[in-house]
């Protein structure tokens, strides 16, 4: 028969371990078991009872479930008890035992005594499911129209979830409802008022019905306020404060975007706004409801005064709950009278430094809405101020909150680098790689301040303390502009000289690649930094080199990749070595911050792939194509230099190239993941950059292969490796494909292709030795931006090509749109017999040229075939 | 609407726990071990209200107070007021108080369906059902002498919470 409860509960606290405690429920729970087995009746609610004490420590309880319908069956009083509470407790809506139970609530609802009519409600009102909703809706109905307040109330709270889970049930409870609004007792009063509120959140018609009801609100309100003494309701001197905020509530979802009605509570507003005493929690808890709905409605402007002024006061108080309520608050006004809430700006800063992290939240939340381009300033320095004194946990918000004002209400550009730098010597671990992105895509907009920013960067850096973001944008900049450094041009005004040699530079640079602090991302910027500080400073090469040989042997795959390849650039290739290392192209903030708000999820879909995109499965396809977001950024990025390389005709191909590298936080998502997947990316297109004066890799390299090849050592004595596919079985060996990069650098810049208008020339897009593909254009005047390509496909070879799939990907400023090909096999030794329409949208018609990249799969004697390639001969003009 | 009531002691041991919305067994567990941490950390003076966006979702809060060895926390979303559960908290402490004449901790843990059959007369669903520390006591009472009778003939209980409903 077990033991007393009160036995089992002494039992579990005695034990002192987990391990203890597990072992005496699990033997109270087989008692349990066996007892309920053996359908023990006189210890039923007993042994439910410590279940429920079970389930509160986390243990699994659910063989006790039948047991707690059994005792809801049951006939007495202290079983029902249980029974519900069990029901309450163990069960949960979704559990089909319930279905067991609805005859008995139905029983139970119509009982003739009132706490168990209470008990049914309540369980009803804590777990019905839809069903029972449906079933018991009358039911409960009745009950809201009993004589008794008791039922009403809980009936009432019933209805609640009974219209939650059934909308539709909307009307049917819309009247009754109101009349529980004239109701006397306060506890079916709070009750109905929710069902109410409820009713108009669930249905505009309801909504509309309640409008008709306000002045009987107004009127129960003001009841509470001048007259009605309500003793057993009294808290603090304040009459039901939990009723009035009730209503008050209920006014604000009545009064929102209706004049009339929000003029029939304005005075009962105002009454309960002057006349509520502030100097207890239950007369504040009044104030806060009345400044909300006050703030809602479509309240009169004295009106709003009054409520911004309790505000005022809130703010004021020393109790930091109400300064908690206020601040929260004035979030949601600020919105809706700026003016106002900038009068306490003062106090809202001080709140930014309270030791209670609920009201820091809360006000930097404020402050950040209050900002603007004329105290920007004031409130930045404020706030950087405070953050070398806050606690840790909070800086990573706050350096958050302030990096993105500073960029936003910047209002030159000296201060925005200032005000960065800055937060990087403050906050510089919490300063993120987002951030530090667009701070150097602003630096290398501002030609006229970028050797003012190296030096300053230069300056802080003598006190640097491994932070890593700082680090990375000082290396950035001392590889990109490090020159300036060492000539000292362009000094503004008030700044004062400085002397800096070649080897100080190298020195910072080898300070961050020597640091055991950084992680290897910034590790992987020093190096590159190095790189481009070999060409510019030729007194240091061999240092240089020397610090870059050290990472040959890198464990980490990033470093030694770049190693090996820096050191070959270094090395091998002084002839390109110039051109290779020039500074980067002006970045585009456009583009930038166009494929920043994507975000990272936008990836996928910037390279509009079309059809079946992927299809093919991730791993076959070469050159880290749509493999993962961060090969697929590559693609785009590519093709966004592409884009403007028409724009910037000063700029030499070798810097597009470089720009592929990845390097620098401005390559994409390349920088900031060091795991071996950018690597991928990366040292596909370094092999391709690499190929240009060898024999170019053919595309249909499985991905692996690049990889493996660097891996092995020296990757230009390797790259006919690159060649080993791992098919590697194909007799023919993979055709010859136009190197995308190739292309790129051989491309003639489109301006200086002649334009025969009104027809365009038909173009060859991709020749390899058995494939040829043309494209014939046609373009309607009456749409300019629109092109239509005929696509033909000829099969050179002997043997027919089947499962034939040609896709195409653009960049973001071209819309493209691929009908079927007329057939999916192309016959030997054919011409022209398959085309397929691509229609091509571009957004930037008349200032960039049309750029596509290949991709065609199909099969030859049963061999997966994969061409691909890039289409930048398009004739101008389209 | 309030989503959860709970009880826990200061060394974290839950005392009472009841969630209006259906949380598994283990989640319960995780979400009472989260509340604890972040209170266990709070200090006395600080305010009442901590946003707990990463333990219950977006815009809920918990609204909790400390008496002694014990909190009392009220997870709420937004259509509920911070200060109006304060008072809550309040009319429940009172209401054990007075039910058990100076509530402690060991009067909780032996009597913890006596606390969830006061906690039901107060909120139900998720929402306030009655204010008022008195009419709770008075339905608590008779619940009381009906569970010493047990039984449930009109007879027996001399019209203990008996009713005869005009209506129907």
């Amino acid at each position: 028969m077990g033991t007393r409860l009160r036995d089992m509960i002494r039992s579990i606290r005695a034990c002192k371990t987990a391990a203890e405690e597990r072992s005496v429920v699990a033997k109270e729970c087989a008692v349990l078991r066996n007892a309920f087995k053996d359908n023990d009746q006189d210890y039923r609610h007993r042994n439910v009872a410590k279940l429920m004490f079970i389930h509160m420590l986390g243990y699994p309880t659910h063989f006790g479930q039948m047991e707690c319908i059994k005792l809801i069956a049951a006939g007495s009083f202290p079983e029902k008890r249980i029974g519900y509470l069990g029901l309450m407790l163990l069960l949960d809506e979704r559990q089909e035992v319930l279905m067991l139970v609805t005859n008995s609530l139905k029983n139970d609802l119509s009982h003739t005594n009132q706490f168990i009519v209470g008990l049914a409600l309540c369980a009803l009102g804590n777990i019905c499911t839809a069903e029972m909703a449906r079933d018991l809706a009358p039911e409960v109905e009745k009950l809201l129209h009993s004589n008794n307040s008791y039922i009403r109330k809980k009936a009432a709270l019933c209805s609640v979830r009974i219209v939650r889970k059934v909308p539709d049930l909307v009307e049917y409870l819309t009247i009754p409802a109101s009349g529980l609004l004239t109701d006397k007792h306060h506890g079916v009063l709070v009750s109905g008022v929710k069902l109410c509120t409820e009713l108009c959140q669930a249905n505009e018609l309801a909504l509309e019905h309640f409008r008709k009801h306000v002045s009987t609100m107004v009127r129960v309100l003001k009841n509470l306020v001048v007259s009605g003494y309500a003793p057993e309701y009294d808290i603090n001197g304040i009459t039901d404060p939990f009723l009035q905020i009730r209503l008050l509530r209920l006014l604000r979802l009545l009064g929102k975007n209706d004049a009339d009605v929000s003029d029939i509570m304005s005075d009962i507003l105002a009454q309960v706004a002057t006349n509520t005493e502030g100097n207890k929690n239950a007369g504040n808890a009044i104030l806060y409801e009345c400044v909300q709905t006050i703030m809602a409605i479509e309240a009169i402007g004295g009106l709003r005064v009054l409520a911004i002024n309790i505000l005022g006061r809130f703010l004021a108080n020393r109790d930091n709950n109400i300064r908690y309520v206020a601040l929260n608050t004035l979030v949601k006004v600020v919105s809706v009278d700026t003016q106002a809430v900038q009068r306490h700006r003062a106090t809202i800063v001080e709140c930014v430094k309270d030791s209670d992290v609920s009201i820091r939240r809360r006000a930097l939340e404020l402050v950040c809405a209050l900002v603007n381009e004329t105290n920007v300033k004031v409130l930045t320095k404020e706030l950087v101020e405070y953050l070398k004194v806050s606690v840790p946990e909070f800086k990573g918000d706050l350096t958050a909150k302030i990096s993105g004002l500073v960029q936003k209400f910047a209002p030159n550009k000296q201060w925005y680098i200032d005000q960065m730098i800055l937060l990087m010597v403050e906050a510089g671990q919490y300063v993120t790689s987002d951030v530090t992105r667009s701070l150097v895509v602003v630096i290398s907009n501002a030609n006229d301040l970028q050797s003012y920013t190296v030096r300053t960067l230069y300056r802080v850096f003598q006190a640097w303390d491994g932070q890593e973001s700082l680090g990375q944008v000082t290396v950035w900049c001392l590889g990109e502009y490090g020159e300036m450094l060492v000539n000292s041009s362009n000094a503004l005004e008030d700044e004062e000289p400085l002397t800096v040699t070649e080897s100080d530079v190298v020195d910072v640079v080898e300070s961050v690649l020597k640091d055991s602090r950084v992680t290897s991302t910034t590790v992987a910027f020093a190096l590159t930094a190095l790189l481009k500080l070999s060409s510019r400073f030729p007194v240091c090469a061999d240092r240089i080199k020397a610090l870059i040989f050290e990472y040959k042997g890198s464990v980490v795959l990033e470093l030694q990749q770049r190693a090996i390849e820096f050191g070959s650039i270094l090395t091998k290739h002084n002839d390109i070595k110039g051109a290779l290392l020039e500074r980067m192209p002006v970045l585009d903030e456009a583009t930038y911050s166009a494929k920043h708000e994507m975000g990272v999820d936008g990836h996928h879909s910037t390279a509009a792939v079309a059809s079946e995109p992927h299809a093919n499965g991730h791993v076959k396809q070469p050159n880290g194509i749509g493999k993962q977001p961060v090969a697929n950024s590559n693609l785009v990025d590519l093709l966004n230099f592409m884009d403007d390389q028409p724009s910037n005709p000063s700029l030499s191909s070798g810097d597009t190239l470089l720009d592929l590298l990845g390097d620098g936080p401005i390559g994409g998502g390349n920088s900031t993941v060091s795991s071996a997947k950018p690597s991928v990316g990366g040292a596909d297109m370094l092999l391709d950059l690499l190929s240009l004066d060898g024999p170019s890799p053919p595309s249909t390299t499985p991905a692996v292969t690049p990889l493996a090849g660097l891996l092995d050592a020296d990757p230009l004595s390797k790259i006919p490796l690159g060649n080993l596919s791992l098919d590697g079985g194909t007799p023919k060996g993979p055709p010859a494909v136009v190197d995308p990069f190739a292309d790129l650098m051989s491309a003639p810049a489109p301006s200086s292709t002649p334009a025969p208008a009104p027809g365009f020339p038909s173009i060859v897009a991709m020749q390899t030795s058995g494939l040829k593909i043309s494209f014939d254009f046609t373009k309607s005047p009456e749409s300019p931006k629109t092109t239509i390509i005929k696509a033909s496909y000829s099969n050179l070879s002997s043997n027919p090509f089947t499962d034939f799939v040609f896709q195409a990907a653009v960049p973001k400023f071209i819309q493209l749109q691929l009908e079927p090909a007329t057939s999916a096999s192309v016959l030997a030794n054919s011409s022209n017999s398959v085309t397929q329409v691509i229609r091509v949208t571009n957004n930037a018609h008349g200032q960039k040229a049309l750029v596509m990249k290949l991709r065609v799969s199909y099969k030859v004697n049963g061999q997966n075939m994969l061409e691909q390639g890039q289409v930048n001969n398009f004739p101008a003009g389209l | 609407m309030i989503l959860a009531s709970l009880i826990m002691n200061t060394q974290g041991k839950p005392r009472l726990t009841k969630f209006y919305e259906h949380l598994s067994v283990e989640r319960q567990q995780e979400v009472l071990r989260a509340v604890y941490s972040v209170l266990s950390s709070r200090a006395d003076n600080l305010c009442s209200f901590v946003e707990s966006d990463d333990i219950f979702g977006p815009d809920t809060k918990l609204v909790y107070k400390h008496f002694a060895t014990l909190y009392f926390v009220f997870v709420i979303d937004n259509a509920e007021s911070e200060l109006g559960i304060l008072d809550l908290i309040q009319v429940f402490v009172e209401t054990l108080d007075r039910c058990f004449k100076n509530v402690c901790e060991l009067d909780i843990v032996h009597n913890f369906n006596k606390v969830h059959t006061i906690l039901d007369e107060i909120v139900m669903g998720g929402q306030v059902v009655e204010t008022s520390s008195a009419e709770v006591m008075k339905a608590v009472q008779d619940i009381w002498k009906l569970e010493r009778v047990g039984d449930l003939n009109p007879a027996n209980v001399k019209g203990i919470g008996h009713y005869r409903n005009s209506r129907s």
